[in-house]
């Protein structure tokens, strides 16, 4: 049976002579997320500004938008947001925090619930109260930075400082350019975004891990070619390796994306961006970032980083 | 690394077959698993958001607790004062404290101390430490002050919270749904959990009365209407009516008999109206009371008092001995019913606040469960299928791995009756996809190796050596973040973040010792002079 090579077996790519293409992208890409972040903003959902959430069911055909949103118009809610989600018959109706403390918001679902009445079916109600919004996001901060500085912590004591200084470079990388993501396509921004980044800083992290795991120990093994050379033996050695773990999970994800509703929806398409940068960020971020943090300073031969000499043949 | 004895190898497949074996139940029909010994039928459960049902987080009200709090302090003072025969002025509640002036400097000294009693401290924990509930401050010109300590009144919060968990506890049980779950958050915070409920307004409703009922004289001096103007007596207060049509009433503040003493609350139907009504019945304390205060007052109207609202208000038109009567108020059956349940289940301490709800209807439960179970299956196809394709047999044995690593991630979330949410099927579907990973870095760590000219066995030894220390790296990192999910997540994300962290150990364990087991068998069944990878 002859076996399907998506990566050759003798890769000689330059990656760390990529990072002065990577660097700047990444850097440009990194100010445009916060700017956007910043000016655009995120979509997010009630979880983080309290509100309520009504997913309702057309009971006859296709759901009539604009029928729903004249009736509700009059209710005096405020900003109301109904838009189609999923199928024609489904639509996803959001009010904002009435003024007015938690028996305000109570009340909202009741005043839509009266002015829709039973052509619908309420599939989904969700109201969250100002305080408890507020918590939230707190909670989801502090999980963030919770799990970034235990990565960080671990990836300490497993490798050289110099690797968890990249590895954290490249994860806020990721992150932000998730939250780049976020305020580009306005997805909705709510707890389970949250999980989608810590699953993607997981990823991520796994990643680079794999090859910083090769970095050290080419470094043990070859101490006369110079960083950069090393750096890029270790990054395609693994390569085939980043790319065939990055597809089976693109696959997997792909098909909960398709197949799997319009809930999870979200989340997925956060997770499919997440992977992709994630695999990037790996290979074109925290490698090439080892060059700048001298990863050879310590325990190296004298004669380290003196002889360019070609790649030694493996022993 | 290839060399198994026969007694490990055993263990392997045994904890294979048993993580395996625990995933069956959840396949089982409902018939087969029911006969089934009980420790055979461990399932997942499945979440609110597959299952359908309500999540509502209530806040005790921590200001009227303050409020109540002190206004039982101020009634306290009175008394301690009046039994100690000593003259005071001014008392009431100021913030956060009760002040009141003792009139003659001599009864100063012996009315500190008298009321120096009423700060008690804290119990239980703080058993023995200075924490107080209550601080006594002295002041001038015969004043003394009665601060409510942040200790005592975070002790107040929890009684009350504790209190409530148990009457919404009650109140939930009559309504006879599945499986409710009831438990603390934080600090003042209830969570409550019903599975499968078609009518959330009806459990709000339910939870959310705090049910303080009294019976009380109606005081008939004046009209409400004048009353309401501003000229009511000290000692009455203007109440809403809860019957339709009909106006406020003007009820005496001090309550004849108290809700405390009841002892049963029927939902029944007056004999002659064929209304619906709710029976009641007091215990000795509140039957003797209520057979004294209708003596007294026959042909005045009595006000039934929910909530400071006024239910109804009949005439006394003949003493009641029995310790037993009838609440009507134009109920509807449904009505009279949630009365009763009320009543029965008693009142809650202070009110309690609906902060977060999220309701899901059964039928989007469904379609979730449907959409998740579909997106899994063909997932996997796509992850076999390229397995299959990259390493061939390798690739089989890789799936094989996955399978089991699945099957035994089921078994261990069932084991654990372990919660399964939409994000959880996420979890396990990117198990599925980064399961794999671990298969990866041995085989292309061995087919780096069979470049390099080793020989089939040595290849997949090194293979599986060098991978290890990567394999563990890697999977830490992304533990510790599933760890973090599961300590700041809440509800749907926790069980992402549960079946995330699992699906990494057995993703470990499948990978690196099911797998090797298989290959070293293999191996030695076929003894392949080169490796087909």
């Amino acid at each position: 049976m002859r076996l399907l090579r998506l990566v050759p077996a003798n890769t000689k790519l330059p990656f760390m002579a990529w990072r002065r293409l990577s660097f700047p992208l990444s850097a440009v890409l990194s100010i445009a997320s916060l700017l956007l972040f910043l000016t655009v903003g995120m979509n997010f959902g009630i979880d983080f500004v309290g509100g309520t959430m009504i997913e309702v069911q057309s009971k006859s055909g296709p759901a009539n938008v604009g029928e729903m949103r004249s009736k509700l118009g009059s209710l005096d809610l405020g900003d109301v947001q109904i838009q189609q989600f999923g199928p024609p018959t489904d639509v996803l109706i959001r009010v904002q925090t009435q003024p007015g403390g938690d028996a305000a918001q109570q009340a909202v679902v009741d005043k839509v619930k009266a002015a829709l009445g039973d052509s619908v079916e309420y599939r989904r109600v969700e109201v969250v109260g100002p305080q408890v919004s507020k918590e939230l996001v707190q909670g989801g901060t502090i999980g963030v930075v919770f799990a970034i500085f235990g990565i960080i912590l671990y990836l300490w004591f497993r490798f050289e400082w110099q690797f968890a200084i990249g590895a954290m470079v490249s994860t806020m990388h990721d992150i932000v350019l998730t939250i780049g993501f976020f305020a580009v396509t306005q997805i909705e921004f709510n707890s389970t975004s949250i999980a989608a980044i810590l699953t993607i800083l997981g990823y991520s992290v796994n990643d680079t891990v794999v090859i910083y795991d090769r970095i050290r120990e080419m470094l043990r093994k070859y101490k006369r070619i110079s960083t950069e050379e090393l750096l890029d033996i270790a990054m395609n050695s693994t390569l085939s390796r980043t790319i065939y773990t990055g597809s089976t999970t693109l696959l997997a994800m792909i098909a909960l994306y398709a197949f799997g509703g319009e809930v999870i929806r979200s989340f997925t398409a956060a997770i499919i961006f997440g992977v992709v940068i994630g695999t990037y960020s790996s290979a074109f971020i925290a490698a090439p970032f080892l060059i700048y943090l001298g990863v050879r300073t310590q325990g190296q031969g004298k004669d380290a980083d003196t002889a360019e000499t070609a790649a030694p043949a493996k022993a | 690394m290839l060399v198994f004895t026969r007694l490990k190898a055993l263990a392997i497949l045994a904890v294979a077959l048993v993580g395996c074996l625990l995933a069956l139940p959840n396949a089982l029909p409902a018939s087969v698993l029911h006969a089934l010994p009980s420790w055979a039928q461990r399932t997942m459960v499945l979440g609110l958001d597959l299952q359908g049902g309500s999540y509502i987080l209530l806040e005790v009200d921590v200001p009227a607790v303050r409020k109540e709090r002190l206004e039982a302090l101020r009634d306290d003072v009175r008394r301690v004062l009046r039994e100690a025969r000593v003259g005071y002025t001014g008392l009431g509640i100021q913030g956060d404290s009760v002040q009141v002036r003792i009139r003659e400097g001599e009864n100063y000294a012996e009315a500190v101390r008298k009321l120096g009693e009423l700060s008690e401290p804290i119990g239980g924990m703080f058993g023995g430490s200075s924490q107080r509930t209550i601080d006594l401050r002295e002041g001038a010109d015969g004043l003394i002050q009665l601060v409510m300590t942040q200790a005592g009144l975070n002790e107040r919060v929890k009684h009350a919270v504790d209190q409530s968990i148990e009457i919404v506890r009650r109140r939930i049980d009559q309504l006879g749904t599945t499986e409710p779950a009831i438990q603390r958050q934080g600090a003042s915070r209830i969570l409550v959990q019903v599975p499968g409920l078609q009518d959330p307004t009806r459990l709000k409703q339910l939870i959310g009365t705090t049910a303080k009922l009294s019976f009380r004289l109606v005081d008939m001096s004046m009209s409400p209407e004048i009353a309401e103007s501003g000229r009511a007596p000290p000692d009455s207060e203007v109440l809403q009516s809860a019957e339709r049509g009909a106006g406020p009433v003007l009820v005496e503040r001090r309550v004849m008999v108290a809700g405390e003493d009841l002892v049963d609350a029927q939902p029944g139907f007056d004999s002659r109206t064929r209304e619906p009504v709710v029976n009641f019945r007091f215990n000795t304390n509140g039957a003797r009371r209520f057979a004294a205060v209708t003596q007294e007052n026959v042909g005045r109207p009595f006000a039934i008092v929910l909530d400071n609202q006024v239910i109804s208000a009949p005439v006394i038109r003949e003493p009641i001995l029995g310790g037993s009567g009838q609440i009507s108020g134009r109920f509807t059956v449904q009505q009279a019913n949630d009365l009763a349940i009320l009543l029965r289940a008693g009142a809650l301490p202070a009110p309690l606040t609906v902060v977060e709800e999220r309701t899901i209807g059964p039928s989007l439960g469904q379609d979730s469960v449907r959409a998740g179970t579909y997106a899994s299956i063909i997932g996997s196809i796509f992850v076999i299928v390229f397995m299959l394709v990259i390493y061939g047999l390798f690739g089989l044995f890789a799936n094989l791995a996955m399978i089991v690593n699945i099957l035994m991630l089921l078994g261990i979330l069932s084991a654990l009756e372990a919660t399964l949410t939409l994000p959880g099927i996420a979890g396990i579907l990117l198990t599925v996809g980064m399961a794999v990973d671990s298969n990866v870095l041995i085989y292309e760590r061995v087919r780096d190796e069979v470049r390099n000219g080793r020989s089939a066995i040595t290849a997949l030894d090194h293979g599986f050596r060098e991978a290890l220390a990567t394999i563990i790296d890697a999977n830490m990192t992304t533990l510790i973040a599933g760890f973090v999910l599961f300590l700041v997540g809440t509800g749907a994300v926790r069980g992402f973040a549960v079946t995330l962290s699992l699906g990494i150990v057995t993703t470990v364990f499948t990978a690196f010792v099911f797998t090797r087991l298989i290959i070293a068998s293999w191996v030695r069944w076929a003894r392949p002079a080169r490796l087909p990878i």
